[in-house]
C-alpha cells in the first residue's frame, strides 16, 4: 500500500541532516510552508543551503530559520523584500552566503533539475554582472549563458488539497515554485490544507502528480505569516 | 521665485502612466513592473482588451481587492493583494517564465535607475558595497520581452540625469529599452540615440536637454 500521510510535523522533517540543501516553496508569504519551517527550527538541522525566491520577513518562517543560525547559504532572486531584516544584517556582516539568481533562471534551474536536465542556455543575464565567469554560446545569432539545473535533498512545500498518493492541487498564486521544487528534491515534504480520499481529486486537475511527493501532513488551519508579523511574533518564542 | 506650480513641472505620476497606456494596443499581453508601471492598467483606453501577466503565476490580473475579498494567496510580483479577472488562470513559476523567455508576452513596462542612449537598462543594483543585490525577474523580463517601455522620473531625487551616454550602475540588460516615458517627455531609443517624441505641456526641448546626459534628437533633426 502506498500511504504518504504522516501525522507529526517533527517526524516529517526529522531526517533533515546538517549540510542539507533544502528548497522551500513560497513567494513572500503566499505558499510559504510556515509550519514545516518551524518544525525544521525545532529539529535544529544546521549549515543548510536554502533555495527560495526571498529570505523571509519579520522573525517567523524562513526569516526565523535564518535568524536561528541554521542557514549558511541562500540561493534566491530577491533577498530584500519589504519587512526583510534578518538576512540583510547577516549578509552585511559576512555571516551568510548569497547566490543571486534571476527569478526565471531560478525557476528554470529548478525545473531542469527535476526533469533530469543538467544544464541549459538562456539569454537572461547576458551582458550583466550575473553572467560573469559563466560559459557563453551563440544560438540563432544571440548570446546565451549556461546555467546548471538545481536539485535538493529536501523540498518543503504547501498545497491546498492532497491525497495519500501525494497528488496535489494549490490555491491561486500560492502555487508559485512548489510544483517544480517537488520535482527537484530527493524527499518532498508537503503540508496540505485538506487531505482527501484517493479518487476525490479529479485526475484532470492534479497539478503535482503524486510520484513527486514523499510525505504529506495535514495542517488544516495554517498560520498566516503577515498576521504573525503584525502581532510582533517571533519563532521560537 | 519658484511657485508650487513650477515645482510640479511636467507630467505627474498618473499622467505618465496614462500617457504610457495610450501605447498599449488592444489584445496585448502585458507585464507591469512595481511602482508607477502598476498604475498603467487603470488608464488603458475604453474598448481595448488587455491581459495582465504577473510573473508569480497569474495571467488575467485584475485591480486591487476590497478588504473583504482580499486573499493572501492572491498577490502580484510586488507582493500586493490583487484580484483575478473572469477567464484568468494560474500556473507555476517555470511556466510563468516560459511565457516571458519564450517571447509570448508582448509588452513590459518597468521602472529604471538609469537608461543609456543604446537602450541599456540599469534598475536592480547600485553596485555599492553595502547594497543588498536583488534582481527578481527584471533580467528575465528584458531578455524575453520584445517591447520594453520604461516609466521614470527624468532625473534622480538629487537632480542627476537618469538618461545617459552609458549606465554607471550594473546592467539589467543591454540594448533592451524601446521607449521612455518621463515626467518631461516621451523619448524613443533609436540607432542615433535618444529621440524626443513628445514634450510634456509647458516643457521645452532645451529644458529636457539640460537634464539629459546624452544629446537629444527631435523628429525633424533625425532621419531614421
Amino acid at each position: 500500500m502506498i500511504d504518504k500521510r504522516i501525522d507529526s510535523l517533527t517526524a516529517a522533517v526529522a531526517d533533515v541532516f546538517d549540510g542539507a540543501t533544502i528548497m522551500i516553496g513560497g513567494f513572500g508569504e503566499a505558499g510559504s510552508p510556515i509550519e514545516l519551517i518551524h518544525a525544521l527550527i525545532d529539529v535544529r538541522a544546521k549549515d543548510l543551503t536554502v533555495i527560495n525566491n526571498n529570505t523571509g520577513s519579520g522573525h517567523v518562517g524562513l526569516a526565523a530559520l535564518i535568524e536561528n543560525g541554521q542557514v549558511s547559504k541562500m540561493i534566491c532572486s530577491y533577498p530584500r523584500t519589504l519587512g526583510s531584516k534578518v538576512f540583510p544584517k547577516l549578509y552585511r556582516n559576512g555571516k551568510i552566503e548569497l547566490e543571486l539568481v534571476p527569478q526565471g533562471t531560478l525557476a528554470e534551474r529548478i525545473r531542469a533539475g527535476g526533469a533530469g536536465i543538467p544544464a541549459f542556455f538562456t539569454a537572461t543575464s547576458v551582458d550583466t554582472p550575473l553572467a560573469a565567469g559563466k560559459e557563453h554560446r551563440h544560438f540563432n545569432g544571440r548570446n546565451h549563458v549556461m546555467e546548471y539545473g538545481l536539485k535538493a535533498d529536501f523540498a518543503l512545500i504547501k498545497c491546498k488539497c492532497a491525497d495519500r498518493y501525494g497528488n496535489l492541487t494549490y490555491n491561486k498564486t500560492a502555487r508559485n515554485f512548489a510544483p517544480i521544487m517537488a520535482m527537484a528534491a530527493t524527499k518532498t515534504i508537503v503540508q496540505t490544507g485538506t487531505l482527501v480520499e484517493v479518487d476525490t481529486i479529479d485526475p484532470e486537475i492534479v497539478v503535482t502528480p503524486g510520484i513527486f511527493v514523499d510525505r504529506v501532513i495535514a495542517i488544516s488551519d495554517p498560520v498566516q505569516e503577515s498576521k504573525l508579523i503584525a502581532e510582533g511574533m517571533s519563532y521560537p518564542c | 521665485m519658484l511657485t508650487s506650480n513650477n515645482l510640479q513641472l511636467g507630467w505627474r505620476r498618473e499622467e505618465m502612466a496614462k500617457r504610457t497606456a495610450l501605447d498599449i494596443p488592444d489584445g496585448s499581453y502585458v507585464n507591469l513592473g512595481i511602482g508607477i508601471p502598476e498604475m498603467v492598467a487603470q488608464y488603458v483606453p475604453e474598448g481595448r482588451e488587455v491581459i495582465y501577466h504577473t510573473e508569480n503565476g497569474l495571467l488575467g490580473m485584475g485591480p486591487a481587492p476590497t478588504s473583504e475579498n482580499s486573499d493572501p494567496d492572491l498577490i502580484n510580483a510586488g507582493k500586493k493583494a490583487v484580484t483575478a479577472i473572469p477567464g484568468a488562470c494560474f500556473f507555476h513559476h517555470a511556466d510563468s517564465f516560459a511565457m516571458i523567455r519564450g517571447h509570448h508576452i508582448d509588452i513590459c513596462v518597468l521602472g529604471a535607475m538609469q537608461v543609456s542612449k543604446q537602450g541599456d537598462l540599469a534598475n536592480w543594483s547600485t553596485g555599492e558595497p553595502d547594497d543588498i543585490p536583488a534582481v527578481g525577474g527584471a533580467m528575465d523580463l528584458v531578455a524575453g520581452i520584445k517591447t520594453i517601455y520604461v516609466i521614470t522620473q527624468h532625473c534622480t531625487k538629487t537632480g542627476d540625469p537618469k538618461l545617459l551616454e552609458f549606465c554607471s550602475y550594473p546592467l539589467t540588460g543591454k540594448a533592451v529599452v524601446s521607449r521612455i516615458y518621463t515626467n518631461l517627455a516621451v523619448i524613443d531609443v533609436t540607432s542615433g540615440g535618444f529621440k524626443i517624441v513628445e514634450l510634456a505641456p509647458g516643457i521645452s526641448f532645451d529644458y529636457v536637454q539640460e537634464r539629459t546626459g546624452s544629446k537629444l534628437l527631435i523628429d525633424h533633426q533625425y532621419n531614421d
